[in-house]
């Protein structure tokens, strides 16, 4: 067993060729399921007996606000064994993530609030799973804003990795003390495994769209990465050789 | 650190050096209580720094009076949260002084080059930081409560949940100014680094406050502002140390 395939991921020019070799093994799967899910959960799936077609935003928010936690750990981890090993490329995946992770957390917040408006009457209740979602978006923006305050880019990297380690400690107290308050936001209605209380042909396409968000996170994250990686090694020879080629 | 000279913890010009014994050698707990003294020792040389976020706290206070209502009645259903969201900006405004000037005079350097744990010595810093910007917001934040129309009977729930809490805010509080040594206009950064991360001392303080001017039991929430020190207190300094190394590459 060779430990080379590893010690490669720590290598730039091979990361920048293999991600983009992975991207259309994301990016089509991830069209092909979030098309699947929106047909599904937008045509297929019956009206919900009391909120009638305005449920239907669910098959956008919930996805979102899923990947804007799994974003953020993914970020966290990627920051960590950055700092940990000193892997540069690890930086850079942390780097890619923040601004498609904020953006996640942007389409939670938007969809939240249309869907509020309907259901509740208003567009924004100070309920703990938006407020989460709201002090996770400001973040996001933290983790960003120190990331473009600090010009040399190893310190960047390091600084807002150890920002990123922070911020994961935390997410979980600012969660449940957030919590603390009574919840106007309907309890989770997926992750009961012993009987799911939506039925099936709500939700199929529902998984579908969280597979799909996934596997478009993946895309995107790639993408970012190799721009990333250009960026940080633009002065470095094979550059020229990956562009002229 | 020049060779051969006794590598103290090189006092400011002006300060009686705290002497004795050699930062390099010195047990972890005398090199720390050094940098305490130290830390405090300045401070009250200069204090102006120490009257400022107080006088802050104060203002901001007499906004709400101004801006809602001078009907105590009214304000007392305001004065949790009044009290709450003026600590922490008072206490984010004082981080400015926690690391500012042991940076741009080389003291924080000469502290990583001790060979002292940097831990040890942020922690210590920390410590100096809540003794005087914590404890004096916690002695003053029972009379901006009785002001906004507390009951004098809130005053120890007041002042016990403030100090419990501005020791967590202190310590978060650490962590963002050590990230963001160096940079120019780093102010509204470091809110944004330091705020959502402080909001559940906010939460569990507010309801404490909330619960002493009510006249209840305060113990619940200050049980929790007690849990987040314990877990700031742990894990704070380690992520300041590291910060500060990062800085000072």
């Amino acid at each position: 067993m060779t430990w080379t395939w590893f010690h490669r991921l720590g290598s730039p020019p091979y990361v920048y060729g293999l991600a983009a070799r992975l991207t259309p093994w994301f990016a089509w799967p991830a069209a092909l399921l979030i098309a699947a899910g929106l047909v599904g959960g937008l045509v297929l799936a019956p009206p919900d007996y009391q909120q009638g077609d305005g449920y239907r935003i669910l098959y956008v928010h919930a996805p979102s606000a899923w990947m804007s936690l799994m974003v953020y750990t993914t970020m966290a981890l990627a920051a960590a064994v950055g700092l940990i090993w000193r892997i540069k490329v690890a930086h850079a995946v942390a780097a890619s993530c923040a601004p498609i992770g904020a953006s996640f957390t942007l389409a939670a917040l938007v969809t939240g609030a249309l869907w509020g408006q309907p259901m509740w009457g208003t567009f924004w209740q100070w309920d703990p799973r938006l407020t989460s979602e709201l002090i996770l978006f400001f973040l996001y923006l933290g983790y960003m804003g120190l990331r473009a305050g600090l010009e040399d880019t190893q310190r960047a990297d390091r600084a807002s990795a150890v920002l990123a380690v922070v911020g994961v400690v935390n997410v979980p107290i600012i969660h449940y003390s957030v919590t603390w308050w009574n919840s106007l936001h309907q309890a989770p209605s997926i992750m009961r495994l012993a009987k799911p209380t939506m039925p099936a042909v709500m939700l199929v396409p529902l998984l579908a769209m969280l597979l799909g968000f996934t596997l478009l996170f993946g895309a995107l994250l790639l993408v970012r990465l190799r721009g990333e990686v250009l960026a940080r090694e633009r002065t470095a020879s094979w550059i020229r050789e990956a562009v002229s080629a | 650190m020049r060779p051969g000279s006794p590598a103290s913890v090189l006092p400011s010009p002006g300060v009686a050096a705290v002497s004795a014994p050699d930062m390099r050698t010195a047990s972890a707990l005398t090199a720390a209580r050094l940098a305490l003294a130290r830390d405090l020792q300045l401070a009250f040389r200069r204090p102006s720094q120490l009257v400022q976020p107080l006088a802050f706290f104060a203002i901001v206070t007499l906004l709400f009076p101004l801006a809602i209502s001078p009907e105590l009645s009214r304000l007392k259903f305001v004065a949790p949260g009044v009290l709450w969201a003026a600590a922490l900006l008072a206490s984010l405004l004082a981080l400015e002084f926690l690391f500012r000037d042991d940076a741009s005079d080389g003291t924080l350097e000469q502290y990583a080059l001790s060979g002292q744990s940097l831990t040890g010595l942020m922690f210590a810093k920390t410590v100096a930081h809540w003794l005087l910007t914590g404890l004096p917001l916690a002695l003053t934040a029972p009379l901006a409560a009785v002001s906004l129309g507390a009951p004098a009977t809130a005053m120890p729930g007041v002042l016990l949940a403030v100090a419990v809490g501005t020791v967590p805010l202190s310590l978060i509080g650490s962590i963002g100014a050590a990230l963001t040594l160096g940079m120019k206009r780093s102010g509204a950064l470091l809110s944004l680094l330091t705020l959502p991360l402080s909001l559940p001392v906010l939460i569990f303080g507010a309801r404490a406050t909330q619960l002493a001017i009510g006249g209840a039991s305060i113990l619940a929430p200050v049980e929790l502002l007690g849990a987040l020190a314990v877990l700031a207190v742990t894990l704070a300094p380690l992520a300041a140390a590291a910060a500060v190394r990062i800085s000072l590459e």
